[in-house]
């Protein structure tokens, strides 16, 4: 029934290390992803997976290593400008404006695709309020896409935890990236929630074409809904494949089994 | 009695198709149906529906939708499912509207009682379980989906999107205008319109037929007897298969020229209720309930002085608030005074809270609503009324007229309804709006329908002294007492049920002297009761048999058999003696149905000696029941019982009950 379109190669890692003084989060890791593919990383607590999403989308500089993007090296790229690329991200502990409605929260994530100027948009004149009609628009259609109608204007601090992390997926896909990196999307839910979330990843990328990127603890849903998982453990990569491969090899379940010594 | 409909007959409007058409024509310009979309209400005027369902139906025959054939229509309430019952029925179809929450094998029935060749579904969902069994159905041709979400990669055959077969619809319409036109100018008022499956709680479901006449004979009786109006509207929430959702939303909306409202999502109905203010609203009664507990959640957070204010002008609206709703004499001047305050403060921005500041009517059917409720609904000033009817009814048999209400009528025989009681209590009915037969039943019609043409509901009833109709229970579950008189096991269990410490009842009387029932009490409120009085307990077996408890529950009784004694009808089904139950009725243990009816029969075998025990007098019994827990395992509850009697009334003047009581 899928065809899915995986592309080119769009995003490579080579040697990227990355510490902090003496602590080396991580040592020489490589991996690719390509495009229009969910790209999961995983692996035990501590083993480096979410410095590996703040070195791609410029929280954290690796001290060593190379970053192609687009074809284009970019190892010290800021946040700023890896948003601007069209990189849009979710946190592990939630992000939003707690006192501000679902629509406001969502509306923030256009941010950077708004053109008119202060004083136009204080006074919602012309052009101003032209572009505020058409942003509205998007940020409707996410929230029809996420269906979260609902709570359109509830503040988000009221919400339940499943919902929130449905707002803030809403935020990062306001931005339209190209790459979408979700860090832990599924922690805290019940069942029922992981199934609506799993349904919301696989139709972003299905319908909006998103490249994903994806930490995750539950490995379930990993192996269901990636294309490739890459593990690492202590920081370094021990497996890279597609779920069975991975499911199948013997230092990843020494990882997370522990191997008697 | 009734000529309502006959004029419509009479001035060649007599199909829904014809309505829409004339309504087109007459008042094109206004405001059809409306649907929130993206966060915006987008409107449809009436010429603009006109056009839509012409593209529909041409569609439809082009993809060779034939005069006779069923349409099943599966989906949330949105307009193009709503016009696609219309466009069947311009080209001489029948509509078969499914409950959209169904699972699949449960719709494959429906689909292959029906013989389905075409599906007009909402989305994804619903094609996915069309897929799912196609194989059981081989008839199923075409699935038609409004919403494509998901559904880009799918290829099967026969597959389509209401969009493209609009698109080629328009063009077949532009073509040929007199094609469509020719097609509704053989549509017979005669002509069954739609068919609606009964829920089959007894047996397998049951396609009830309806043609154009019975159903715009009970829409236009409807209409006369609230006066809606093209100025009406009405928020479309309640299931489309469901007969209420048809009549109000698709009949009446038809007849009068009403405009009906879709909701933007189903966790949205109350937002979506709130920004519409429909002036006609339906609403079963489970649904009241929750807004009433809303409203009392919030009130209790909410400031003292809003909060006092809150409670005071409730007292007033209690006192007196019905009764001017109903135009009732005897209010005194001060007392109107203070509701007049009071509607200004609190009932005026309770009603627009509700979304109801412009209803006009609300009605309520489908389960014995509570006084209190009811009541509280009509002293804020929200004309909330009962109705009888059933699918094959067209759910128009009995109405509450404004200004004679009553929480435990159903109203008086709809304009043109013929009621009758038979001997056994039944309620029997004729008139227009009877179904026309079930769906290649020939035998389930001959017996529901006896050869005077009077239509056998099932339940039981009587009349009383003021000609309003009052529904009791099934026939089924009538009995009569030793000394003759009749016993309705379910009203009696649904009056001690309105007590909020009694979650079951089951009452027992056939055939005995007396009536005695078996009691569960609510966990929760009783709990709550007991805590707040410092009675300590370990579970429900140690609540149920406090005497506190037992006491309580006794004054509830107590209370319940005043009202009873004051109806000459049902004074002998006072309760004379219960017994609280140690365990809770529970359907893991075949004690209630999945939908939480009491299995009667099943309690009284398991039960038989505390039934004995409740006859003979004694004043304990022991009993050990062996209950099943959730994970699967056995265990065995045992407990003395004790027997309490309750105290009766003769069949007195209300004066004497009063002292008595």
């Amino acid at each position: 029934m899928m065809n899915k379109r995986i592309g080119e190669v769009i995003l490579s890692f080579e040697n990227i290390s990355l510490s902090f003084g003496g602590v080396k989060a991580l040592t020489r890791i490589g991996f690719d992803v390509r495009e229009h593919e969910i790209r999961a990383i995983i692996g035990p607590n501590g083993a480096g997976k979410s410095s590996m999403l703040n070195v791609i989308n410029g929280v954290y500089h690796p001290q060593e290593g190379e970053i192609v993007f687009r074809g284009k090296s970019r190892r010290g790229m800021n946040t700023y400008e890896s948003a601007k690329s069209g990189i849009a991200r979710t946190f592990q502990n939630i992000a939003l404006f707690k006192g501000m409605s679902v629509l406001d929260n969502i509306m923030t994530g256009r941010n950077l695709k708004m053109r008119s100027n202060f004083l136009l948009d204080a006074l919602y004149w012309g052009p101003a309020q032209r572009e505020e009609i058409a942003h509205r628009r998007k940020v409707e259609e996410i929230i029809d896409f996420l269906e979260i109608q609902h709570i359109r204007k509830t503040p988000v601090g009221r919400l339940a935890y499943g919902l929130q992390k449905r707002v803030e997926l809403g935020r990062a896909l306001a931005a339209e990236p190209s790459i979408l990196l979700l860090d832990e999307p599924m922690a805290g839910m019940n069942v029922e929630e992981k199934q609506d979330m799993c349904r919301f990843i696989l139709d972003v990328n299905d319908q909006l074409g998103t490249t994903i990127i994806l930490i995750e603890h539950d490995m379930g849903v990993v192996m269901d809904i990636s294309d490739r998982v890459v593990v690492l453990d202590y920081g370094k990569k021990i497996a890279d494949g597609t779920p069975d491969e991975v499911r199948a090899n013997q230092d990843v379940i020494d990882a997370y089994l522990g191997v008697a010594h | 009695m009734s000529v309502a409909n006959d004029q419509l007959e009479d001035a060649g409007l007599g199909t829904f198709p014809r309505l829409l058409l004339h309504h087109a024509s007459v008042h094109g310009g206004r405001p059809a149906t409306r649907e929130k979309d993206l966060g915006i209400w987008q409107t449809w005027t009436w010429s603009q529906v006109a056009q839509e369902v012409r593209a529909l139906a041409c569609g439809l025959s082009e993809l060779g939708f034939k005069r006779g054939d069923n349409l099943a229509v599966i989906g949330d309430n949105r307009p193009r499912l709503y016009w696609a019952m219309a466009a069947a029925q311009c080209l001489g179809g029948v509509a078969v509207p499914l409950y959209q929450d169904a699972v699949a094998a449960e719709m494959a029935f429906v689909l292959q009682d029906a013989e389905i060749k075409f599906a007009i579904v909402e989305d994804q969902e619903q094609v996915d379980k069309m897929l799912e069994i196609k194989d059981q159905c081989p008839t199923l041709a075409h699935v038609l989906y409004d919403d494509p979400r998901g559904l880009r990669h799918y290829i099967q055959s026969g597959l389509q999107s209401l969009e493209e077969l609009m698109a080629m619809g328009r063009i077949h319409d532009q073509n040929q205008r007199e094609f469509i036109d020719g097609e509704i100018n053989r549509g017979e008022p005669g002509d069954i319109a739609v068919m609606l499956y009964t829920s089959g709680t007894t047996g397998k479901p049951k396609g009830v037929c309806q043609t154009h006449a019975s159903f715009i004979n009970a829409a236009q009786s409807g209409c006369d007897f609230d006066h809606l109006g093209p100025d009406d509207s009405i928020l479309s929430y309640l299931p489309m298969a469901w007969v209420g959702d048809h009549l109000f939303s698709y009949a009446q909306a038809l007849v009068a020229g009403f405009t009906i409202n879709c909701p933007e999502s189903g966790d949205t109905v109350m937002t979506d209720l709130r920004e519409i203010g429909p002036t006609y609203y339906f609403a079963p009664p489970r649904v009241f309930e929750n807004l009433l507990t809303t409203v009392m959640i919030r009130m209790e957070d909410a400031g003292s002085i809003k909060r006092g204010m809150f409670h005071y002008f409730m007292d007033v609206a209690r006192r007196c608030g019905a009764e001017i709703l109903d135009g009732k004499p005897g209010v005194s001047a001060l007392d109107r005074l203070r509701y007049r305050l009071g509607d200004l403060l609190v009932y005026g921005p309770l009603r627009n809270v509700l979304g109801m500041s412009r209803i006009r009517v609300a009605y309520t059917a489908g389960a014995a609503i509570g006084p209190d409720l009811f009541r509280f609904y009509r002293s804020i000033g929200v004309n909330l009324k009962q109705l009888y009817g059933s699918t094959e009814t067209c759910a128009a048999v009995c109405l509450q007229p404004d200004g004679e209400i009553k929480f435990d009528s159903v109203g008086k025989p709809a304009p043109g309804v013929e009621v009758r009681i038979a001997d056994n209590g039944e309620v029997l009915v004729r008139g227009k709006m009877l179904l026309k037969e079930y769906y290649k039943r020939p035998a389930d019609t001959a017996e529901a329908i006896d050869k005077d043409g009077y239509f056998h509901t099932g339940d039981a009833g009587f009349f009383d002294e003021d000609g309003h109709l009052k529904i009791i229970d099934r026939a089924k579950d009538v009995g009569k007492t030793a000394g003759g008189a009749m016993f309705a096991p379910n009203f009696i269990e649904n009056k001690l049920k309105f007590f909020s410490f009694i979650k079951e009842a089951v009452a027992f009387g056939h055939g005995r002297q007396v009536v005695c029932a078996f009691i569960n009490i609510d966990m929760g409120a009783v709990g709550n009761w007991a805590e707040r009085r410092n009675i300590s307990y370990s579970g429900y077996t140690d609540l149920a048999q406090k005497p506190e408890v037992y006491q309580l529950i006794r004054e509830c009784i107590e209370k319940a058999n005043a009202e009873l004694a004051l109806d000459p009808m049902l004074c002998a089904s006072q309760v004379h003696r219960f017994l609280i139950l140690h365990k809770e009725l529970d359907p893991d243990d075949d004690e209630l149905t999945r939908t939480r009816k009491v299995r009667r029969g099943f309690v009284a075998e398991k039960y038989a000696v505390l039934i004995e025990a409740l006859y003979s007098g004694k004043a304990t019994q022991f009993i050990e029941t062996q209950v099943k827990f959730e994970d699967g395992r056995s265990g065995m509850v045992s407990a003395d019982l004790v027997i309490m009697d309750a105290q009766t009334h003769s069949n007195a003047p209300p004066q004497s009950t009063k002292k008595a009581a």
